[in-house]
């Protein structure tokens, strides 16, 4: 189809500023761009159903199945978006005086309340935009905690083997070293080498925990320990907070600090990729560290303080952070409340284990026992027989009109799907991926040659990876 | 109370059958006993929509919002066209994930390259990726790109906002990298000093344009000096001020970053907003976030692929230049519509009016006595008076009549900004009531 | 697998071809079957330093991305234009397309016999 620059015709147009009521003043030419920029000249219509064209040829939860592992792609609801969109929100200006944003200071402290309650934190700070953002800061907390003690001689922080590409990235963009720890058979932490990694160069860990297998580390507690009495603090990433809230706290758990991604937890929507809200919550050993500034409650007033935290680690974000994703987080966490809260997860983890149920007599599942909320599918075998690949079942999929899981993560396990259903698909839907997924494995069986042409019903075949990232055409180009 | 758990008890009850359990709880028995909550969660219960709503309402309701702004400083307040707002809000592009998987996700893919081009054009740069968190983290990303293993230091200029320093700060101290700030010189950054502060450890210098105080920077000669110093220069822009403005392009920016919320994003107590971030070709590999590139399928037609995918964290781990591994779709899906509706005609006759208003407003308050303009030289849409009375007041009495006034600086200045949104009777009221307090 | 029998190998899958006092290095076959189609290059400037067993480049795939390693310390002498402006030659000619060129060594890295290598290979298989 057409991009929006190829609709352009000369001199149509939206009438949408009346004309200037000032005299008009006009910019010394030495200062003036030569050109102007070739902006599409269109028709509110030839733009609606431009966009509305591209809206088609994309696929979100409200369209059906999206059990990408580790993404919590749950059900976004609207009455999220309807709060978000409150004049009263939407018209504030970041720098108010404080007695006119009183509104916006106590979503930010009900937010900070309830968020901390359901991880076992005493503060939170809603400035990081998205996970990886919130990853940054809590590191960043745990580098100036020993930083303020006089530690200098902390510099590593501790990754398992099984983490997301985001924590090791982080720890280097937080000028840390990072050292690997490998996996046990389960997934978890192999607790003999984690004792040998840690020493008096351990500034911390970043954990995920249940882990990307899908299972909860049983030996928590002592792993935590083992950081803890090597000096050093404790990471959560919150990326598989779904499956426990309500049963058990990464605070309970010995950590320290935890990054939350409202868009997944919290039902905030992912927006084709953002924006979302890297919220992250502290013990009280880390709270004179937090970004700045920090909404603090006096008596029945808010306030904003930028001088409370001489030992902050700084900014992370101009203003306050994603203020708009918090309020539709705020909106969920009311409504779902102390029942529902647990009660999401209670579903999520009962979803992920039917869906590994159904599909074991014909997949094989790396994922053994009881799992949390994802379990990991393994095509190895069939890789090594037939040829036929993770990507080849993700592309049939498509075909079929859901999405697929996420595909080659955690790296650990070759040619692997990590599936997450969420608590907000029915047995119904699950029933039916089941027959899906059954018949994609049968036609695999019978015909690998034909799964490598897949997707055949897609607006799109497969796209040409390699041409695209050798040849990199970024831009649409109006010379042509 | 709702949870949006649709199975109800007795499909729920059928598949813990089928796992062979009677309680949910039996799933979590991988879970050490001693670690588990216990009890309940102390937090509200759950309400019904109405209820949730009527909550929310409230608090909205406690917030004032003003129906005359004139406050920028990072922040401004633009007419946002209503199909703006309409598209972002269609449910597919709400509720969809990071487009991994091209075949299903060609909108937001085409969207994103839309978005690029847009960028690209407006910055006069050849490259764009597919946005960052927000200008402030732009321009800190933009200086963690221009490091190499000799050039460390990263320069900015006093002049930039008050956030992006202080974010820029955080984010090199985080590298420990150092970051030295140029001093100003009547409201615009000092060349003298930047040409002492420069060296052959310099690995970049951060201007802002127009700057905090709304003053244009002299910013093709800002180039020339870092470039004869073989730094690298990142201009950070306001974008609807390049509706009519010199480029960056033109200006021999490395690399350019922008806040984008001007272009269609309400205020919103700060965020979402949008980081735009382009460079030039040779610094395209460097740069961090999505990147959207044209390819075909295995049938030959045109369509659109995330790439150059082996810059990002989930290949490069530990090696990776940032941690980042998301982008701001829905609101550079905003800016693209935006940029849709106001066409090139559309944006210049904003910029065209932001910039005569504000030197209508700055005339008429400038004639106060005690609110004279405080630096000399051409401006955008922003300018700095003095204040003839304690700012607060000034702020208070201005409240009274539904006007937020100009940021209050550290200095007892004011920082006012005038936009297309504000029509000639309320600059007029505004110099009014000015007068009356001056007369006090 | 194709291992001339004129080179010397690396344990990380770099081939190379000594030439008086200098070496030039490349990737091996195997080293591209594992990459897949590479789609870029990143090599270091002629007159840079590199130490042995030190990254001195990466070669990327769509999906992965490889460090390569120098086999000597020395300088970098030459770089070879063609695997810059075309990645796509290294996967089609692997050991006629080598990458850099390294002089001035004072250092090498521990080099495998075309036999050692092939026995790694099986190893590691």
């Amino acid at each position: 189809m057409n991009l929006i620059f190829e609709n352009s015709v000369p001199g149509r147009k939206c009438d949408l500023v009346p004309p200037c009521d000032v005299p008009v003043c006009e910019m010394p030419q030495g200062l003036r761009r030569a050109a102007a920029p070739r902006l599409p000249e269109l028709s509110e219509t030839d733009i609606s159903r431009h966009y509305t064209k591209l809206a088609e040829r994309t696929y979100g939860v409200n369209n059906g199945f999206y059990p990408l592992g580790s993404c919590t792609m749950k059900y976004n609801p609207r009455i999220n978006e309807e709060m978000a969109a409150l004049p009263g929100f939407t018209g504030v200006h970041p720098l108010q005086p404080e007695h006119t944003v009183q509104g916006c200071l106590e979503v930010m402290a009900l937010a900070e309340k309830y968020l901390c309650e359901i991880t076992g934190m005493d503060e939170m700070t809603f400035q990081p935009a998205a996970g990886a953002h919130g990853e940054l800061t809590g590191v960043l907390l745990i580098k100036q905690y020993h930083k303020a003690r006089g530690d200098h001689k902390r510099t590593k922080i501790i990754v398992p083997d099984s983490a997301h590409g985001t924590n090791p990235a982080t720890a280097v963009m937080a000028g840390f070293t990072c050292v690997n720890v490998p996996s046990n058979p389960e997934g978890g932490i192999d607790l003999d080498k984690l004792r040998e990694a840690v020493g008096e160069d351990t500034a911390g860990l970043m954990l995920t925990n249940p882990n990307t297998l899908g299972i909860f580390d049983k030996n928590i507690l002592e792993i935590t320990k083992i950081i803890r009495e090597a000096g050093g603090l404790s990471y959560y990433d919150g990326a598989n907070l779904n499956a426990i809230m309500g049963e058990v706290r990464p605070g309970d758990m010995g950590f320290d600090v935890v990054h939350l991604n409202l868009h997944k937890t919290f039902s905030t929507p992912h927006g084709g990729g953002g924006p979302g809200s890297g919220a992250v919550g502290c013990k009280a050993i880390l709270a004179p560290y937090l970004p700045k500034p920090h909404p603090v409650r006096d008596g029945d007033t808010l306030h904003l303080t930028m001088e409370g935290y001489p030992d902050s680690i700084g900014r992370m974000k101009a203003f306050y952070g994603n203020f708009l994703t918090v309020v539709r987080a705020l909106t969920y966490v009311l409504t779902l409340g102390k029942e529902g809260i647990p009660e999401a997860s209670h579903n999520a983890v009962l979803n992920a284990n039917y869906l590994k149920h159904e599909l074991e007599d014909t997949y094989d599942i790396h994922t053994k026992g009881h799992c949390m909320h994802e379990f990991i599918i393994t095509l190895d075998k069939m890789h090594k027989e037939n040829g036929v690949t993770a990507t080849d079942i993700a592309k049939a999929m498509l075909d079929e009109g859901i999405h697929p899981p996420t595909m080659y993560f955690p790296l650990i396990v070759p040619e692997d799907l990590m599936v997450e259903p969420t608590e907000t698909e029915s047995k119904t839907t699950l029933d039916e991926v089941v027959r899906i997924m059954k018949k994609i494995h049968a036609m695999a069986l019978e015909d690998p040659a034909h799964m490598h042409e897949l997707p055949v019903n897609t607006v799109i075949r497969r796209p040409d990876e390699v041409k695209a990232a050798r040849e990199p055409v970024i831009r649409y180009s109006f010379d042509k | 109370m709702g949870s949006y758990v649709p199975s109800n008890q007795a499909e729920r009850q059928a598949m813990l059958q089928s796992l062979g359990v009677s309680s949910v709880k039996e799933l979590y028995d991988a879970i050490p006993p001693e670690v588990l909550l216990n009890r309940e969660l102390n937090i509200p219960e759950g309400k019904a929509e109405m209820a949730v709503r009527d909550q929310m309402e409230a608090l909205a309701a406690k917030n004032v919002v003003f129906p005359s702004v004139f406050r920028g400083a990072g922040a401004y307040r633009h007419y946002i066209p209503s199909i703006a707002k309409y598209i972002p809000a269609k449910e597919e592009f709400l509720t969809s994930y990071t487009p991994y998987q091209a075949e299903i996700s060609q909108g937001v893919l085409q969207a994103i390259f839309e978005f690029q081009t847009d960028m690209c054009e407006l910055m006069g740069m050849p490259v764009a990726n597919a946005s960052v968190y927000d200008g402030s983290t732009a321009a800190a990303e933009a200086a963690a790109m221009c490091r190499e293993r000799k050039r460390q230091k990263t320069l900015i200029s006093a002049t930039a906002q008050p956030d992006t320093i202080q974010v820029v700060r955080t984010y090199c101290e985080a590298a420990n990298a150092e970051l030295v700030v140029v001093p100003a010189k009547d409201g615009r950054t000092d060349k003298d000093a930047l040409r002492q502060l420069l060296d052959d450890t310099t690995a970049s210098f951060y201007v802002q344009q127009p700057n905090y105080y709304g003053l244009l920077e002299d910013c093709e000669e800002l180039g020339q000096i870092v470039h004869e110093k073989g730094a690298k220069y990142i201009m950070g822009c306001n974008p609807i001020a390049l509706g009519m403005l010199k480029t960056p392009g033109e200006c021999g920016a490395d690399v350019a970053t922008a806040e984008g919320q001007p272009l269609g994003m309400p205020l919103s107590f700060g965020g979402p907003y949008l980081g735009i971030m382009t460079c030039t070709e040779k610094m395209m590999r460097k740069m961090p976030g999505r990147i959207v590139g044209q390819t075909v399928d295995a049938a030959g037609e045109r369509c659109f692929v995330l790439t150059l995918q082996a810059r990002e964290q989930h290949i490069r781990r530990e090696k990776a230049s940032s941690n980042i591994c998301s982008n701001q779709a829905l609101c550079a899906l905003t800016a693209t519509v935006y940029l849709a509706a106001m066409g090139p005609g559309g944006l210049a006759e904003v910029a065209s009016q932001c910039y005569s208003k504000a030197h209508y407003a700055a005339q008429q308050i400038s004639a106060i006595p005690g609110f004279e303009l405080q630096y000399q030289g051409e401006y955008f849409h922003e300018f700095v008076t003095g204040c003839p009375v304690c700012p607060e007041k000034l702020m208070a009495e201005l409240e009274k009549h539904g006007i937020l006034g100009g940021l209050p600086l550290e200095g007892g200045q004011i920082l006012w900004c005038v936009t297309e949104r504000n029509s000639k009777e309320e600059i007029d009221t505004l110099v009014q009531i000015l007068k009356e307090v001056a007369a006090q | 697998m194709n291992i001339p029998k004129n080179l010397l190998y690396t344990k990380t899958h770099e081939w190379v071809e000594e030439d008086g006092d200098t070496m030039k290095v490349g990737l091996t076959e195997h080293a591209t079957e594992q990459l897949g189609d590479l789609v870029f290059i990143n090599l270091p400037e002629v007159g840079d330093s590199v130490e042995a067993e030190g990254e001195f480049g990466d070669v990327e795939s769509v999906k992965a991305v490889s460090d390569v390693l120098s086999p000597a310390t020395g300088e970098v002498t030459a770089v070879n234009e063609t695997a810059l402006d075309s990645p796509e030659a290294v996967n089609a000619d692997p050991y006629g397309v080598w990458l850099a060129q390294i002089g001035n060594i004072t250092a090498k890295r521990e080099l495998l016999s075309p036999e050692e290598y092939e026995k790694l290979l099986e190893e590691e298989a």
